[in-house]
């Protein structure tokens, strides 16, 4: 087995409501190698978003560690977390994200600007399939083709995890299909880690692991023998 | 509860920083509504009580001197109900502890009883005694600058030898409200009062035993003040009458109704400035609140509430910043407002002048704010009304975007990105940005008209007290003297310079409009005294003609050219024709200018003075002064330091409560304005600054991205504001102008500078309350909901 790169080491999360606490996470403990396709599994409140969060640095564990290679994220401040989130994650969200006010060639330049080694912003939205659309703004664009601009720009940085939060949730069956496949051609080419969440249970066959939770807690990891390309996942 | 009113609750509290800043300005409006309209309407009452209470009289005549028997006469005019005939002369008095020559003005009032008009007030002491010659009232003003009590003598000139007054009582008067000398405009209280005398005293002191020299009238009712004045001066020509005047030629009264008139006017147009800001402010911050609340707005209509309902529960925002408002700005005003007739004691003396705000002022004044509050709301309250349930529960359409004017010229290579997001911003709102920008730039105009005032204030001693009237001591002789007086002042010890000035008393008229004045003849070679005008101009005299006031020609309807009568109140009384040769825009008070051989010429005496101005060498001034105090020829004396110091003293002091107070309120106004502002651009932001956030910008940068719309928005509106602040105080200087003085619409590089220090500081602090937002901005939830 080759390193490990995220080590997850019995993490909670609590959040306080008044009197009720609500227990997000319940001492997770997950390990994630370079170059894998994960998927995360699981019913709605069970914690997906939450551990997430956690990996990419949006938030903090209320016990238990984190560790990105040797950086230890339970125990960063803030401003380490915001350097760690701009030098090695990429996150994709089920509503996009994208700045209205820039085109898509700008909104995945913005995160280049600020990157260290970061790809051609072109190059990326060639790699997402949208060449032809550079100078585009959000509102000049369909839903799927917000998503992979949000693709493009999560990886224009050539980060080292790709965090996809319910990537295809707000997205017909085509279209849906289209970004997955980014997704995998990502993945591929470029060996980035790759983690999404999803309530698609097909998807999960395209994933090298399948991590299923529930209650705040990992029930199932199971690793797929062969991986189906999303292009042949029917649902 | 219902779950309506939690909501609103919850949504005030959530709002509480923008409701306070709209409250802290509706408290203002409030503030500055019940001090100025309380100011107005507390001195307005004082006056009508004073005067109806003390007996003041409606029409005044002065003239030479005319005998008792007379009196019959004059009550013998129809329209005349009470009449009081009176001696009053001038003297020169040695005040201990005044180094220069005071001049008293010795008022007769009968040795038994009370005055039928022109009633006393009593404020200290006992009132004269039957039979004590030597015993005086005194005028409080006078009293009290020059510090003297009961008890005190001072020294007087009577016929021509120095004889002790002694203080036995402090008094009032309603025709000495406003207490000044002459023709001045600005009070002196150490330099003049007014002492009152038994008239068995005074009557032989001054030649005038069965005669009076002064009289006064009450007008029965439906008596004709003009048809009296007539009749009046009928009467008394034979005996030097000087033209009988009404209450509104007195000088004391005058001076009070023009500051009655201005504190009424101020008292709409500055509480309506702060009123109109609030509107503003409910309006943008109500037009966000429903802009962000759409889909709840819709859930709640297809709930089946009505927009009445929905309507009201937005409108609460209103009402509570109201509410707020009222409850700091009414003890605010009442405060300032004590604080300003405690000051307005000082120019005008009532017998009692207290700051009561009515309850009818106060309800008005919470109506008229919430009426502004209404209004604010309304254009909020109309979207809610007229948005379509289905349609308001719809997301939003994604917001459309087109490349920024900068980009369109083929610029963008020179424009960060985040540049670019903010120029778009803008461009894509351009309506939002204006209205940002107008209340900036109200914000700053209300600081330049705050200021303003300290401005007109130095301007009008630049020029009154420093380019025109130059001389260090003006000297006033007891009559007209021939020009070999120059000399003789010339040769006083300690006087450089000596330029004679003739004075002559007049009214001036042109077709049926006349006005009182005095005639001041200067000698062409001056220096000391010149003829300025509000552009620091000096203007010439023509050999022949006379100059007019811009003020004084607009109140007679003349235009140069013309030709005017002149009715001379003084000597043989003459009636001559003069033409204008020019007008003046001078700044304080109504004058009339001529060349002095031109002026004796037209009173067809030789070479005549009344006076003179002197340069002084200021090492022998005391020598100088103690000189003129036992000179009997010598009436008056005016030190210009000295009065230049009473006036800062008396103007200066009261400027600052009123110019302070609004400078307090303009500053919370721009701070109220710039942090809403910030504010609800970092709401409607807060979505995409997440984002930004989560690919990893730092709140520095993201901080620069909010703040760099905010000082776009504020650089902008800065010169705005200044054209603006330009622009009311011209409507102000326009709507205040009197006859006694006009204010010169200069604003100072300081004024500026101050506006723009403070707009940029209340913007700095502004923004470093929404940095600290933008630090505890929660990543997480902002993404977990859809834009
Ligand atoms: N800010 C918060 N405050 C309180 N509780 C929270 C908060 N965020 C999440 N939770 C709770 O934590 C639990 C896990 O939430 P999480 O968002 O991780 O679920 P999820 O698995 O992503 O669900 P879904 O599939 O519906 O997105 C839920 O019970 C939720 O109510
Ligand atoms: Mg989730």
């Amino acid at each position: 087995m080759p390193d490990t790169v995220f080590h997850v080491r019995k993490v909670s999360k609590v959040y306080h409501m008044g009197e009720v606490e609500v227990h997000a996470l319940r001492g997770v403990d997950l390990e994630l190698f370079p170059g894998e396709f994960v998927v995360l599994l699981g019913p709605s409140g069970s914690g997906k978003s939450t551990l997430l969060n956690i990996l990419g640095g949006l938030d903090v564990p209320t016990s238990g560690e984190v560790f990105y290679l040797d950086h230890n994220l339970t125990a960063a401040a803030p401003a380490e977390l915001t350097r760690y989130r701009r030098e090695h994650v990429g996150f994709v969200f089920q509503f996009y994200n994208l700045i209205p006010s820039l085109t898509a060639l700008e909104n995945t330049a913005l995160v280049t600007e600020i990157a260290e080694n970061p790809l051609d912003p072109r190059e990326c939205l060639r790699l997402v399939g949208l060449e032809e659309r550079l100078n585009h703004f959000p509102a000049q664009m369909s839903g799927g083709e917000q998503q992979r601009v949000a693709i493009a720009r999560a990886i224009a940085k050539r980060p080292e995890v790709l965090l996809c939060d319910e990537p295809t949730g707000a997205l017909d069956y085509p279209t849906g299909k289209l970004v997955l496949e980014v997704l995998e051609r990502v993945n591929r080419e470029l060996g980035t880690i790759t983690v999404v969440i999803t309530h698609n249970v097909v998807i999960a066959d395209m994933a090298d692991r399948v991590i299923r939770i529930s209650s705040g807690e990992i029930i199932d990891i199971h690793k797929n023998e062969k991986k189906v390309a999303p292009s042949e996942l029917t649902w | 509860m219902t779950a309506l009113n939690k909501k609103l609750l919850r949504d005030l509290w959530r709002m509480r920083g923008q409701l306070i800043t709209v409250a802290l300005v509706v408290a203002c409006g409030i503030a500055t509504y019940v001090t100025m309209r309380g100011s107005y309407e507390s001195i307005a009452n004082a006056q009508r009580d004073y005067y109806a209470k003390y007996r003041f009289a409606d029409v005044f005549a002065s003239l030479k001197r005319a005998p008792d028997s007379l009196e019959t006469s004059i009550a013998a005019i129809p329209g005349v109900s009470k009449i009081q005939t009176r001696i009053v002369v001038e003297v020169t008095l040695d005040v201990p502890g005044l180094p220069e020559p005071a001049l008293g003005r010795l008022v007769s009032i009968p040795e038994r009883g009370a005055p039928a008009l022109n009633d006393l007030c009593l404020r200290r002491g006992r009132s004269i005694e039957p039979g004590r010659r030597d015993e005086v009232l005194v005028s409080e003003a006078f009293a009290n600058a020059n510090r003297l009590d009961v008890g005190a003598t001072i020294g007087a000139v009577i016929n021509g030898r120095w004889e002790p007054l002694r203080i036995v009582g402090i008094a009032l008067s309603p025709e000495y409200v406003y207490e000044i000398r002459g023709a001045e405009v600005f009070p002196d209280n150490k330099r003049f009062g007014v002492f009152w005398m038994s008239r068995e005293a005074l009557g032989p002191a001054f030649n005038m035993e069965g005669g009076f020299n002064d009289v006064s009238i009450s007008l029965s009712p439906g008596g004709s003040e003009a048809g009296v004045i007539s009749r009046l001066d009928n009467l008394l020509e034979p005996y030097g009458g000087l033209g009988a005047y009404g209450r509104y030629d007195q000088v004391s009264n005058r001076f009070l109704s023009d500051e009655i008139v201005q504190d009424r006017i101020t008292g709409i147009f500055i509480p309506a400035i702060f009123l109109a800001v609030a509107a503003f402010l409910i309006h943008v911050v109500l037009s966000r609140l429903v802009h962000t609340q759409r889909s709840a707005i819709g859930l709640l209509k297809a709930f089946g509430f009505s927009n009445t309902s929905i309507g009201l529960h937005f409108l609460g925002f209103s009402i509570f910043a109201v509410l707020l408002g009222t409850l700091l700005g009414v003890p605010l005003g009442i405060w300032l407002g004590r604080g300003l007739s405690r000051l307005y004691q000082d120019f005008f003396r009532f017998p009692e002048l207290r700051f009561a705000p009515t309850v009818n002022m106060i309800v008005s004044a919470v109506a008229i704010s919430g009426g502004a509050a209404c209004f604010g709301a309304l254009n909020a309250l109309r979207s809610v009304a007229a948005l379509p349930p289905a349609e308001a529960m719809r997301p939003e359409a994604p917001a459309r975007f087109r490349p920024g004017f900068a980009e369109r010229l083929g610029l963008q290579r020179f424009v960060s990105l985040s540049a670019r997001m903010i120029l778009r911003n803008l461009e894509r709102r351009p309506w939002k940005a204006t209205l940002s920008v107008v209340g900036l730039a109200f914000a700053g105009a209300i600081l330049i008209v705050g200021f303003y005032f300290y401005d007109a204030i130095e301007y009008l001693v630049r020029v009154e007290f420093q380019r025109a009237a130059r001389e260090d001591v003006g000297i006033t002789f007891n009559e007209p003297h021939g020009s070999s007086a120059r000399y003789s002042v010339e040769r006083l010890p300690g006087v450089l310079r000596a330029e004679p000035f003739r004075a002559v008393p007049a009214r001036l008229r042109f077709e049926h409009r006349s006005r009182r004045v005095g005639i001041l003849g200067l000698s062409d070679d001056r220096d000391l005294r010149r003829i300025v005008d509000q552009n620091l101009r000096v203007i010439d005299l023509p050999p022949e003609g006379i100059v007019l006031s811009e003020s004084l020609a607009r109140i007679l309807g003349v235009s140069p050219g013309d030709t005017i009568t002149i009715e001379v109140l003084e000597g043989q009384r003459p009636v001559r024709r003069v033409m204008v040769a020019g007008t003046v825009q001078d700044l304080i008070g109504t004058s009339a200018y001529m060349d002095i051989s031109a002026l004796n010429r037209l009173m067809r005496e030789g070479e005549t003075i009344s006076g003179a101005f002197l340069s002084v060498d200021s090492l022998v001034a005391p020598g100088l002064y103690s000189f003129l105090k036992k000179t009997p020829a010598v009436s008056g004396v005016n030190v210009r330091e000295a009065m230049l110091q009473s006036f800062r003293n008396t103007i200066a002091e009261s400027l600052n409560l009123s110019t302070g107070a609004l400078i307090a309120f303009a500053c919370v106004i721009a701070f109220g304005i710039v942090y809403n502002g910030a504010l609800i651009a970092l709401s409607e932001r807060a979505h995409e600054l997440a984002s930004l956030r989560v690919l990893g910008f730092t709140r520095t940068e993201i901080g620069w991205m909010l703040l760099g719309e905010q000082a776009i928005l504020a650089g902008v509106s800065i010169p705005m504001g200044f054209l603006l602040g330009y622009s009311i105080c011209g409507l102000l200087v326009y709507a205040m102008q009197s006859e006694l003085y006009r204010m010169p619409l200069v604003i100072s590089g300081r004024t500026y500078a101050f506006a723009f220090i403070t707009i940029t500081l209340a913007s700095a602090i502004s923004g470093l309350l929404i940095a600290r937002k933008i630090r505890n901005l929660d990543l997480v939830a902002v993404l977990k909901a859809r834009e």
